[in-house]
């Protein structure tokens, strides 16, 4: 029933998500002249988390606790329904787009509301953030899928990626496609918490967003929401790299081979971002994902006219 | 060739959407100048191989004139009074672009309901120009300076361009080299303008104009 190409991205994914922090980092390290980490710091990074134990304030309850896992639930989840170029996602049906925007959702929700839980007002501040910055990215994602179903004729994300590079859908959508991948671009590094909306290394208290949410989280919770940020960079990220890499031989394996080759390329592409670009003032932002719905928009209206 | 002709309209639309959402005076005159080489090369997408010499010397002198000598003009007026690097817009920035996406809407609405004879190019081309005329029209009246206000200016004509080029090339050359040279002049006496204005009032704001007593 699913093909072995799908199975095979799932299973990837799960293992090479955190190698992308990875890539990013030491693409980083070489734009500022040092040697950087090692690309699998990461998983180093996750080890060592897993063998501590966690320390709970006595003013969180449950819900502190279930932060992590329902958002490394969800966005494992997420990654199930994501294809990866010509491959697949695990499961497919009519309106999955809007299952993982929903779980994206999910995901966040509950790391807000960990946050809350603390009872720190500084956590408060960055959930506030978090939850206007991404209201205004989803229109931006959910406008740019639209746009994509609306050219391909379909409402599954496996069937709207096949048909993206073939040669009736580039000479009929072209440059709707480009716009939708530079919304999505943007999406990709607001969700991510990357510049230039927000610096994941920072820890200043005036320009945190994500960082500051899961100040408190420490242990296995903290391995969680990092492994679970890792691989939605790569749910995002795949969605990206569908469109940017139009690989679609119809064999899985060369299908698979290219998209995670773009997946790798996508995370050199933010570590220049990142090494490049200033964070944006804070005010500056909104502005920044306004525009990202535009183009959304004005790609949806060009697949449509 | 229709995917090219889609991407420079579409690219077309994107500065008229940067011309809204930026907040600086010299990427807003970059923008505009933009505009005009894109418009330059139009020509060679709509009836390619119809593109004479005559037609490629008219588009050539009318991108110079619009992409090299009229924003020089613009950014030294700006040097010259003075003027600080930030927009001021009546209407924020935000607002701006989406009410450029009303305006897109619009456009594309009245180029629908627009049944004109003897179109050659595509009808997705009329509503770009339309566009690019209503962005300019808002310009001049959401923004305060006077630089602006010309930029404004030069972004409808623009759309002008881009309108008689969805018709035939060569006619509409020739009447456009006529309008160009109008604006060319409004640009110039407008460049006198600021300069009078930033020199009585240390400032080109043309909104305080109006508390002016004879």
């Amino acid at each position: 029933m699913f093909p072995i190409a799908s199975i095979a991205h799932v299973v990837l994914a799960l293992l090479l998500a955190p190698l992308l922090p990875g890539v990013i980092n030491r693409t980083k390290a070489w734009f500022a002249g040092r040697r950087g980490p090692r690309l699998a710091q990461t998983y180093f990074d996750l080890w060592k988390l897993l063998h501590k134990g966690a320390v709970y304030s006595r003013t969180t309850n449950w819900v502190f606790v279930a932060g992590p896992i329902v958002g490394l639930a969800c966005v494992v989840t997420a990654m199930l329904i994501v294809p990866l170029g010509g491959v697949p996602g695990f499961l497919a049906f009519s309106g999955d787009f809007l299952l993982l925007a929903c779980l994206l959702g999910l995901m966040r929700f509950f790391t807000v509301i960990a946050a809350l839980d603390t009872g720190s007002s500084f956590e408060g501040m960055g959930g506030s953030r978090e939850v206007f910055f991404s209201a205004l990215a989803e229109p931006a994602m959910l406008l740019g899928l639209t746009a994509l179903a609306a050219s391909s004729q379909s409402l599954s994300l496996s069937s709207i990626y096949v048909l993206i590079g073939t040669q009736a859908s580039l000479s009929s959508a072209g440059p709707a496609m480009l716009l939708v991948a530079a919304a999505l671009g943007i999406v990709f590094l607001t969700e991510n918490a990357r510049i230039p909306i927000d610096d994941p290394n920072t820890h200043l208290e005036l320009t945190m967003i994500h960082e500051v949410m899961v100040l408190d989280h420490g242990g296995p919770d903290l391995a969680m929401i990092e492994y679970g940020s890792a691989v939605k960079l790569w749910v995002l990220g795949a969605l990206l790299v569908g469109i940017v890499v139009p690989v679609r031989s119809g064999h899985g394996a060369v299908d698979l081979l290219a998209g995670v080759g773009g997946m790798v390329l996508l995370a050199v592409f933010t570590g220049v971002v990142e090494s490049t670009m200033a964070r944006l003032k804070l005010l500056r932002v909104p502005q920044f994902l306004v525009a990202a719905a535009v183009l959304s928009i004005l790609a949806l209206v060009l697949v449509m006219r | 060739m229709k995917v090219w002709l889609d991407a420079v309209l579409v690219l077309l639309i994107l500065t008229n959407l940067r011309l809204l959402g930026s907040a600086r005076l010299t990427v807003c005159i970059r923008t505009v100048a933009a505009q005009a080489v894109l418009l330059g090369v139009l020509p060679l997408f709509v009836q390619a191989g119809a593109v004479t010499f005559r037609v490629a010397l008219l588009c050539a002198a009318s991108t110079l004139l619009k992409a090299g000598a009229l924003p020089w003009l613009l950014r030294r007026a700006a040097r010259e009074a003075n003027v600080r690097n930030e927009v001021e817009p009546l209407v924020g920035f935000t607002t701006s672009l989406l009410l450029g996406l009303a305006l897109l809407g619009l456009s594309m609405h009245v180029a629908d309901g627009l049944r004109l004879p003897g179109i050659e190019g595509p009808h997705f081309m009329v509503t770009v120009a339309l566009f690019t005329t209503l962005v300019g029209l808002f310009v001049i009246v959401s923004r305060v300076k006077a630089v602006m206000q010309a930029l404004g200016y030069l972004a409808m004509e623009n759309g002008i361009y881009a309108f008689g080029m969805a018709f035939a090339v060569e006619e509409t050359l020739l009447v456009e080299m006529g309008i160009l040279l109008d604006v060319f002049v409004a640009v110039l006496v407008m460049g006198i303008t600021i300069h009078h204005i930033s020199r009585e009032f240390d400032h080109m704001d043309t909104d305080r104009l109006s508390a002016l007593k004879d």
